[in-house]
């Protein structure tokens, strides 16, 4: 039993270093998912461009545009004269956000009713727009009677970087997307190429087969979660508050249950076209309902039950928990039962598909 | 050869939706002997065989192959039999020499014996020196040889072949059968479906099948001595006109040209159908000779997969 298990893994591994394609997908897709989402997903907007022209110039005021300008927000890059040459900087694009400070700054902070200067927004960019109003609710320095309402970009992480929000999370989506996929096709193509009509006559037992196929992807899987976890850290300064073993053991967890997806995929799909299709279709509702992209709290209840369904779900958590909070995993075995109920599921369904018959 | 009985099938059918592929087909093939499968496409041949080692689950009848039922028991004839596909279907991605210990291995090889039954392969079906060769890189005859070592590895006692040469040259074709005459002497039972009537031949017995129904069973000699019509060449300068003048006549069942010549085939009552020929020839004014001869296997295939005359094309033979 197990020596024709290790048998077709061992066949697989051969097969796969000499499968280019693969093998550099294995290494090329988690790399380009980091440097895209690390880099120019970047959801957080910091170091927005702008001037200043204070009027009032006074300690107040200079200590209004140093805490604006230290909030990383914006990055004040020079100085201008009046409104009339900030709205020129931002007609031109140099920048796009202008404070104007009037002279009388004082007066006004005194007085509650009035606002204490202007900001001048660029409004093509939502995104820029939004943030820089952010602005307005900013606290004056040392003014108890205009104490924050908001204190914007302190609570959730101290710089609000998006890596350490999307890393964790996009272990799972990278995982997802190869392990599915691999899976799929390593079945497929047999079938396509006329492999399996061979198989089928052999001995082999259908889970020695479903086993054995997937066995070498576990490792490619777990391979990838270094990769992953690895380049971020060096990157983008993601940390790795919990335990190595834990992010190791829920990969592993979440690893078998994508296989196990792949595996039954692989049942329905007759061409590798048809295999990559239907991956594609797995993956949206995984990328859309599993916390990944929206926050699940804030989705309609039906979408949350269908997320609850969805291994990435259940990943996103613990890998969030473990990367970022530090949390083991054994207080987070909630999320450990439905990844294991899932691969069980799937892989019975797999198994029970599969037929060593062609009819 | 011994007598004992191999594969028994008893109304062997199969339905593929409205198409019925194989129509109660009875067999008794016997052990260690090469016994073939002849039809045209779609003749239902692959289908058979599929059933035959389990691949298939019949729509109705009994199948029995070396002792065991199938389909219920089919796990237990996969050890026995040995299937090598029409097309080539082992990894293109590997070598010839991990291609054999792949399939040595799925099929329970000890590990001590592993490297041994695989030298004895290479040797045995002269692929030494293509050892460390990808086999996406053989040659026809290479991989077809490939494919039966792969299939031969843990000596199995039934061996299919389906549509073994049809990728191969007439010597890779010989050496082929060489070894599968070796296989029969040894023991091995061999089942072969074709539709090259010179593989036909080799064959200790021959079942013919059309449109899912066996139509002819037996050895290719006994075949064509009891073939079902007369046999007639006609040797002509003109045998356009001698095919048109004869396609019409009554007792004439089908015409096919043969370089020069022509291999006429007439109803088996006639007492002369040489006669009956060269009188219709000479009507029409068409200079001929015309012999009766014995028949081949080709004209027995003919005879046996021709529709209900003129009542559809011609069974031409591939």
């Amino acid at each position: 039993m197990l020596r024709r298990l290790l048998a077709i893994a061992g066949k697989e591994v051969r097969q796969l270093k000499r499968d280019r394609l693969t093998f550099g997908m294995i290494v090329g897709v988690p790399l380009l998912q980091i440097l895209l989402f690390g880099y120019a997903i970047d959801l957080d907007v910091r170091n927005v461009n702008a001037a200043v022209a204070d009027h009032a110039n006074t300690t107040l005021s200079r200590q209004l545009v140093a805490s604006a300008d230290a909030s990383q927000v914006i990055s004040i890059s020079r100085a201008a004269s009046g409104p009339e040459e900030l709205k020129e900087l931002l007609d031109t694009g140099q920048i796009d956000v202008g404070i104007f400070i009037p002279p009388d700054f004082e007066r006004r902070v005194i007085d509650a009713e009035r606002p204490v200067g202007q900001l001048l927004i660029n409004g093509s960019d939502p995104t820029v727009e939004r943030i820089a109003r952010g602005l307005s609710e900013m606290p004056l320095p040392g003014q108890q009677l205009r104490s924050p309402l908001f204190e914007p970009r302190t609570y959730y992480n101290p710089e609000r970087r998006s890596p350490v929000n999307i890393v964790p999370a996009l272990i799972g989506v990278i995982l997802h997307m190869t392990m599915v996929l691999f899976t799929a096709i390593a079945i497929v193509r047999e079938r396509e190429r006329g492999n399996l009509e061979m198989l089928i006559t052999t001995p082999v037992k259908r889970v020695e087969l479903m086993l054995g196929k997937i066995l070498p992807y576990v490792l490619i899987g777990l391979i990838q979660v270094t990769l992953i976890v690895l380049v971020s850290q060096w990157l983008f300064d993601v940390p790795v508050r919990g335990r190595v073993i834990d992010i190791y053991l829920a990969s592993m967890l979440f690893i078998l249950a994508s296989l196990a997806l792949g595996l039954t995929v692989s049942t329905f799909a007759k061409t590798q076209f048809e295999a990559m299709q239907l991956t594609v279709f797995t993956f949206l509702p995984s990328i859309l309902l599993s916390g990944f992209m929206f926050p699940f709290e804030g989705m309609p209840r039906a979408a949350q039950w269908i997320g609850e369904v969805i291994p990435l779900t259940h990943f996103v958590r613990l890998s969030r928990g473990i990367l970022v909070r530090g949390t083991e995993i054994g207080e987070l075995h909630m999320e450990i039962w439905p990844l294991l109920a899932f691969f069980a599921v799937f892989m019975v369904l797999a198994t029970l598909r599969f037929k060593k018959r062609l009819d | 050869m011994s007598e004992s009985v191999a594969i028994t099938a008893k109304g062997l059918t199969k339905h593929f939706g409205d198409l019925t592929a194989v129509d109660s087909v009875d067999l008794e093939i016997p052990e260690a002997a090469i016994y073939g499968f002849l039809g045209p496409n779609g003749s239902g041949k692959s289908t058979a065989i599929r059933m035959l080692c389990g691949l298939l689950t019949p729509s109705s009848g009994e199948v029995e192959v070396l002792g065991y039922q199938v389909p219920g028991q089919a796990e237990q004839v996969k050890r026995e039999i040995g299937y090598m596909t029409q097309k080539f279907s082992l990894y293109e991605d590997l070598t010839v020499a991990e291609n054999l210990k792949f399939l040595a291995t799925v099929y329970g090889v000890p590990g001590k014996e592993l490297s041994k039954t695989i030298d004895g392969a290479l040797e045995r079906y002269w692929l030494n020196e293509q050892r460390h060769q990808f086999a996406a890189t053989l040659s026809g005859g290479q991989k077809q040889r490939l494919a039966l070592a792969g299939a031969t590895l843990h000596r199995p006692r039934l061996l299919i072949l389906d549509e073994p040469t049809s990728a191969v040259d007439p010597q890779s074709r010989r050496d082929f059968w060489d070894i599968l005459f070796g296989l029969a002497e040894d023991g091995t039972t061999v089942l072969v479906s074709s539709h090259y009537m010179d593989e036909a031949e080799r064959c200790h017995r021959l079942a013919i099948l059309n449109k899912g129904r066996l139509v002819a069973e037996g050895r290719p000699r006994d075949l064509i001595s009891e073939i079902d019509a007369g046999v007639v060449e006609i040797e002509t300068s003109s045998p356009r006109a001698a095919r048109d003048c004869l396609e019409g006549i009554d007792g004439v069942q089908s015409v096919a040209q043969l370089g020069a010549r022509l291999h006429a085939l007439t109803d088996k009552n006639l007492a002369e159908p040489a006669k009956l020929i060269r009188e219709a020839l000479n009507e029409a004014e068409v200079e001929a000779e015309v012999t009766a001869v014995t028949a081949n296997l080709e004209d027995v295939f003919v005879v046996a997969t021709r529709p209900n005359r003129k009542d559809g094309e011609p069974g031409h033979a591939a």
